[in-house]
């Protein structure tokens, strides 16, 4: 019975490629440009400390995730491929954390030896 | 019991969603990559190996940013211009970003005009984004020239402060700005196959028995917009931090 239903509902047939009304790349393109300028008035008005970085990756964040989600079609995409691709990038939130942690240490290791050097 | 009443042996079995849909598109036989032209899967993946080739590269600049004692040159002022009679600090990499977010809007409308077949439309947006992008790499070689000229700036150190500003800020604006000229080159030779009628006539392109199809413009602007997605990035954490 299941069965039988499931087939009444096929997925949308892909005629050919992704199609989809030109109103919503407009939307988006504006969209990029009011976020654009957004981030750039974050360093016009000198906005310094956590509210600088919580804004820059905001943005950033945004925007990259409209330019994936919409330009290029990941939100029609079939999750096997969404997955295939995203999730190999979440990875790399590894290497920057042993970035940072190196960072810190090369930096601090230079502390102690240019104070060694004064002394 | 009601597959024996299926009209048409052509009409393809229901795909599964959600996770379930992921399982069965992993487990299947001959494709993973349902209801998508094997180039642009293609594209996808060299996309993702591109992704990781630049993170490399930012991850690597935030280590050495971090870890340097001598002050760091501020982009913001290192990056200012003289409009008007008046200093405005890292105007020139907001038109930049203007223009190649632009260049990424023209693309999608070529890539959704392309899939609708008309030709015109789709050659003259493709030219547009191609005539951006080269405006983009020509704003950039007038950034590194009057840092290389004016202020003094090598890959290998500067009077304004820490050597390592140099060397990441050459390795990787040079790295996306090759991508940018090798994608306008890309634009260029896509816009002429859809002017000539290329794809219309499924006509295989040079190195490729493969038909053209109107796929290879989306497959194009999957590239252009990467591009764009990676300027986003370099905007982000090397001119705003």
């Amino acid at each position: 019975m299941a069965h039988a239903e499931a087939q009444q509902h096929p997925v949308a047939a892909h005629v050919e490629g992704q199609q989809h009304p030109i109103g919503i790349y407009l939307k988006i393109w504006g969209l990029l440009f009011v976020l654009s300028t957004a981030s750039y008035l974050v360093d016009y008005f000198h906005f310094q400390g956590y509210l600088r970085w919580f804004l820059i990756i905001l943005f950033m964040l945004l925007k990259a995730g409209l330019i994936v989600a919409v330009f290029m079609h990941m939100l029609w995409e079939r999750l096997a491929m969404v997955y295939a691709i995203l999730v190999p990038t979440v990875l790399l939130m590894v290497l920057l954390g042993i970035g940072a942690l190196e960072a810190d240490y090369t930096f601090f290791t230079r502390g102690v030896f240019f104070l060694k050097g004064l002394l | 019991m009601t597959q024996g009443t299926r009209a048409t042996a052509a009409e393809p079995l229901p795909l599964a969603e959600g996770i379930q849909g992921i399982v069965s598109d992993w487990s299947s036989d001959q494709r993973a990559f349902k209801n998508v032209p094997w180039g642009k899967a293609m594209m996808w993946i060299f996309l993702l190996s591109d992704t990781f080739i630049f993170s490399s590269f930012l991850i690597s600049y935030m280590t050495v940013r971090m870890s340097t004692t001598d002050p760091w040159p501020n982009p913001s002022e290192v990056f200012a211009l003289v409009l008007f009679g008046k200093k405005i600090p890292l105007i020139l990499i907001a038109i930049m970003t203007f223009v190649l977010i632009s260049s990424s809007g023209t693309m999608a409308m070529a890539v959704n005009f392309g899939y609708r077949k008309d030709r015109v439309k789709t050659f003259v947006l493709l030219l547009v984004t191609a005539a951006l992008g080269a405006t983009f790499v020509g704003m950039q070689a007038f950034e590194w020239t009057k840092l290389i000229v004016d202020e003094g700036i090598r890959p290998w150190g500067n009077p304004l402060g820490a050597a390592q500003f140099g060397s990441t800020f050459f390795m990787i604006t040079g790295f996306h700005g090759t991508h940018v000229s090798i994608g306008v080159i890309f634009l260029i030779i896509v816009a002429i196959k859809v002017i000539r009628g290329d794809l219309d006539h499924e006509r295989p392109g040079f190195m490729t028995g493969r038909k053209g199809k109107y796929e290879i413009v989306e497959i194009m602007g999957l590239y252009w917009h990467f591009v764009d997605l990676v300027w986003v990035f370099i905007f982000a954490v090397f001119y705003l931090w």
